[in-house]
């Protein structure tokens, strides 16, 4: 990749309102390791990816990353 | 009559549904995820396991294959496709069918012998079934749980796509209107969670899946 690479970072996690089966079984092991009081929680996926064209990153996420019928995502680019 | 039964990286059930296949009537050959080219079959099914690891989503990557670009163009020109469990999931990333497959909300995996009500889809892989008829078919999966936003799962009850629900009060996954398949609009297309290829022999319980592989073969002479 060449020195114009950008890095991307792109969280993505169940849309509101679906049942987050991975976040449910976590927060049910969570008692039986001690840790009371904890709830709601969620699990989704983060992605690094680097490109010389983010500009086609949400066409990417769109296509592959994410399924949009049932997760959202936020792209971010970083600067180094 | 030809069947085509893809095989990826993962897969774990194309060794059944190519011996359903056989049992059903025909000759039966696997098609390797890297061809293009379905090689001239009559119907096509993609199987269950785990393809490409189930990395991402369960099917996401998959659909990208040159195997499953075929299976696109085939299905457009109103081929038979069937989507058996990670095969449902591949169709329906694939856009060949709606809605999506998500973990079962009991956060576990299923395995059990299942009991499904044929509903009245039009579709050639039912044609051999009455709507209302109860069949028994192994049920075995991670994620079965069929979801859809409002609107469009409004719209797949009300054109008729549902092809098989989970009998009442038997719904293993928490899939939306205990929905365990869908046709798409045209019929040709089917994708449901059990497997019908594991139900084709006595012995291990129940021949309810082989009449959904003769469907097709009937509809072929019909």
């Amino acid at each position: 990749m060449s020195g114009s690479a950008k890095k991307v970072r792109v969280l993505i996690r169940p849309r509101e309102g679906i049942l987050d089966a991975q976040g449910k079984a976590v927060e049910r092991a969570l008692p039986a390791l001690g840790f009371g009081g904890v709830d709601e929680v969620r699990v989704g996926r983060l992605v690094e990816l680097e490109t010389d064209d983010p500009s086609r990153i949400d066409e990417l996420c769109q296509k592959l990353l994410a399924n949009p019928l049932i997760e959202d995502y936020e792209i971010e680019i970083l600067d180094d | 009559m030809v069947w085509g039964v893809l095989q990826f990286p993962g897969s774990c059930d194309e060794r059944d549904a190519l011996n359903a296949c056989r049992l059903a009537g025909g000759e039966a050959r696997l098609v390797w995820h890297g061809d293009d080219d379905l090689g001239g079959v009559d119907a096509v099914v993609v199987p269950g396991g785990f393809s490409y690891g189930d990395y991402l989503r369960a099917g996401s990557i998959a659909r990208f294959s040159p195997a499953m670009t075929a299976v696109a163009r085939f299905a457009a020109e109103g081929g038979p496709v069937i989507g058996i469990c990670n095969g449902f999931q591949v169709l329906c990333e694939s856009g060949l069918l709606p809605g999506a497959l998500l973990p079962n909300d009991s956060t576990r995996f299923t395995c059990h012998q299942g009991e499904l009500v044929v509903c009245e889809a039009d579709s050639p892989w039912t044609a051999g079934l009455e709507p209302g008829q109860s069949i028994s078919i192994p049920v075995k999966h991670q994620s079965g749980r069929f979801f859809a936003p409002p609107d469009l799962l409004e719209e797949i009850v009300s054109s008729g796509q549902v092809a098989f629900r989970y009998a009442p009060g038997t719904n293993p996954n928490g899939s939306l209107e205990d929905i365990a398949g869908i046709v798409s609009r045209e019929g040709n297309v089917l994708g449901l969670m059990p497997h019908p290829e594991h139900a084709v022999d006595l012995l291990t319980g129940s021949v309810d899946g082989l009449e959904i592989f003769r469907g097709v073969i009937g509809a072929q002479v019909g």
